[in-house]
């Protein structure tokens, strides 16, 4: 046994930290929330309004963008179409509406973070282990907190998205600026770039690649995300995996998970395809 | 005629000492201890050992050495893409140590331009972009960028390749446009750091004729590194021969041939003579 006088427990010490939060700032975080709120029913409204003809046509014009490649874009919009086909299209766009929210959030802080830490060795040594931590936290521990400053529903969830998420943004951010060549560094700056321009002109087009993957791993994390996020009381997809379980109906389960795989896929595709470095030009 | 009003550039007592603990270092090399006493003691690397020299306007002055001699340090110095532990450098009789960055900044876009080693080019650009880049960075418009990088890709003979990719080019096509972009800015001073030392032997030649032809139409003051005696024979008005980021001697290619100054440049020259 552990001798009992050398334990000692944070957990009363959070308890107030975090009742005092709620107590003191609970209307800053309310008004945080409305504001978000707003954000994804609106979007969500615009998914879910949008015939699913339009919708795939649009995805289907993304998908021949990013991949210039009919079999591709054809595979992607037939996938898309079989989800619709087994009755879960309006969960489908709930849970696209949550994800592209927590990405926009994630890329909005990521890419920022990113660039800093590029810069910044300090900061980088302080962020590294910060950003260990939210990977490896288990999600529930900072999810009840979470709820008592936003309540239950989905923008808890999407907070729990974006912490898990982010991570990899920044790093891959980070990772792709670093990456830049030292001599194309040198080069623009002996002939006089401010930093301004070497961010924009030569940075963060050389790094895209780098950056593209993080925003895919982004997305990618987000999605497996989405079981716990509707245990909190986020709709879609995943509250048909949480009802399969609790009801025993595996082949429901199975349902709505190959839905959120087929997700998974197609936003991987298009992701994947915008990162990969195209450099045309006449051969 | 006055000395001074034709060195271009005036390099006085320059040290640059990498590491963290200058002013040791400092007092060590005032002691007269040797660059691998110093690294023994106290891990910094003397790049840069009490180094003055100066460089004539519408001159070619090489600066040659082993690698690790300090010259690509040294040439960095120049447009301060590092900066000395102490000592002074003075451009057209400026010290360019004073200037705070935007000075610094309307320095490089105006004076001094550089070629690199291994190029420094763009990859995600083409080459009348990567050309005009020096040009797009000081805020010339489209029309003054495009017709000035098209006059110059023509000069260096890349004519036909203005929207091909750097990686679609060969090594001695990409340091043409490395070339053509440093000529591009129309700077008094060039920097080319082992500029052709990538090259094949039959390009480099090319090169080499290339360089001195461009130089004697346009009078520029060209600071030259290279470890190649050869190369720094054949285009150098004066050669400058570093070590262990000393200046062991300065000289016209004849000087140096006919009297090096110590053990170190001999065996530079020893080759050469050799084999003529």
């Amino acid at each position: 046994m552990f001798p009992d006088n050398l334990t000692f427990s944070i957990a009363g010490w959070v308890n107030d930290g975090v009742d005092a939060l709620v107590s003191n700032y609970g209307d800053v975080f309310r008004h945080i929330s409305e504001t978000l709120l707003w954000a994804i029913i609106h979007l969500e409204n615009l998914l879910r309004i949008t015939p699913w003809w339009l919708m795939l046509a649009i995805v289907g014009v993304i998908a021949w963008h990013a991949t210039r490649k009919i079999l591709s874009t054809l595979l992607i919009i037939g996938l898309l179409f079989l989800v619709g086909a087994v009755g879960l299209w309006d969960k489908l766009m709930q849970t696209l509406a949550l994800m592209m929210v927590a990405t926009v959030i994630s890329v909005l802080l990521g890419i920022p973070l990113g660039i800093l830490a590029a810069r910044s060795n300090r900061l980088r040594s302080v962020l590294i282990p910060l950003l260990d931590i939210m990977q490896t936290m288990p999600s529930f521990v900072y999810l009840i907190p979470v709820l008592m400053l936003f309540g239950l529903g989905k923008v808890p969830a999407i907070f729990a998205t974006v912490i898990y998420a982010v991570p990899p943004l920044i790093r891959l951010t980070d990772l792709g600026l670093r990456q830049v060549d030292r001599e194309v560094m040198e080069a623009i700056n002996a002939f006089g770039a401010n930093p301004w321009q070497q961010l924009f002109g030569v940075q963060l087009p050389l790094a895209m690649p780098s950056i593209m993957a993080g925003i895919n791993q982004t997305t990618m994390m987000a999605l497996s995300m989405v079981v716990i996020a509707s245990m909190i009381g986020a709709r879609g997809l995943g509250e048909d995996v949480l009802v399969g379980i609790q009801t025993l109906n595996v082949g429901k389960g199975l349902e709505a998970g190959l839905a959120i795989v087929i997700l998974a896929v197609v936003i991987d595709r298009i992701t994947q395809a915008y990162g990969r470095p195209r450099r045309g030009g006449p051969k | 005629m006055n000395e001074m009003a034709i060195n271009k550039i005036e390099v006085r007592n320059v040290f640059k000492v990498f590491g963290n603990r200058e002013k040791e270092v400092m007092a060590l090399i005032r002691e007269g201890r040797t660059k691998d006493e110093v690294l023994a003691r106290t891990g910094c690397v003397i790049g840069i050992n009490d180094l003055s020299l100066s460089i004539r306007a519408a001159e070619v002055f090489v600066i040659m050495g082993l690698s690790g001699s300090g010259k690509s340090t040294l040439v960095r110095h120049l447009n301060r893409l590092i900066d000395p532990t102490s000592g002074q450098i003075l451009v057209d009789g400026e010290d360019i140590l004073e200037y705070d960055m935007p000075a610094l900044r309307q320095f490089r876009r105006h004076k001094i331009s550089m070629v690199f080693q291994n190029f420094g080019l763009l990859p995600h650009r083409n080459v009348i972009e990567n050309v005009a880049y020096g040009l797009k960075v000081r805020g010339d418009s489209k029309a003054q960028w495009e017709e000035r990088a098209q006059h110059w890709i023509s000069t260096v003979g890349l004519e036909g390749y203005e929207h091909a990719f750097v990686h679609q080019l060969s090594g001695g096509m990409r340091q043409r446009v490395g070339l053509a972009r440093a000529l591009a800015t129309d700077t008094d001073i060039i920097l080319m750091d082992e500029a052709f030392s990538a090259l094949d032997p039959l390009i480099r030649a090319e090169m080499q004729d290339q360089l001195l032809e461009l130089q004697r139409r346009l009078q520029k003051t060209i600071v030259f590194i290279t470890h190649d005696l050869d190369e720094a024979l054949r285009i150098g008005n004066r050669i400058a021969v570093l070590k262990d980021g000393r200046l062991i001697q300065v000289g016209t290619p004849r000087e140096i041939l006919q009297s090096p100054a110590d053990d170190y440049v001999d065996r530079f020259v020893q080759r050469r003579r050799t084999s003529i």
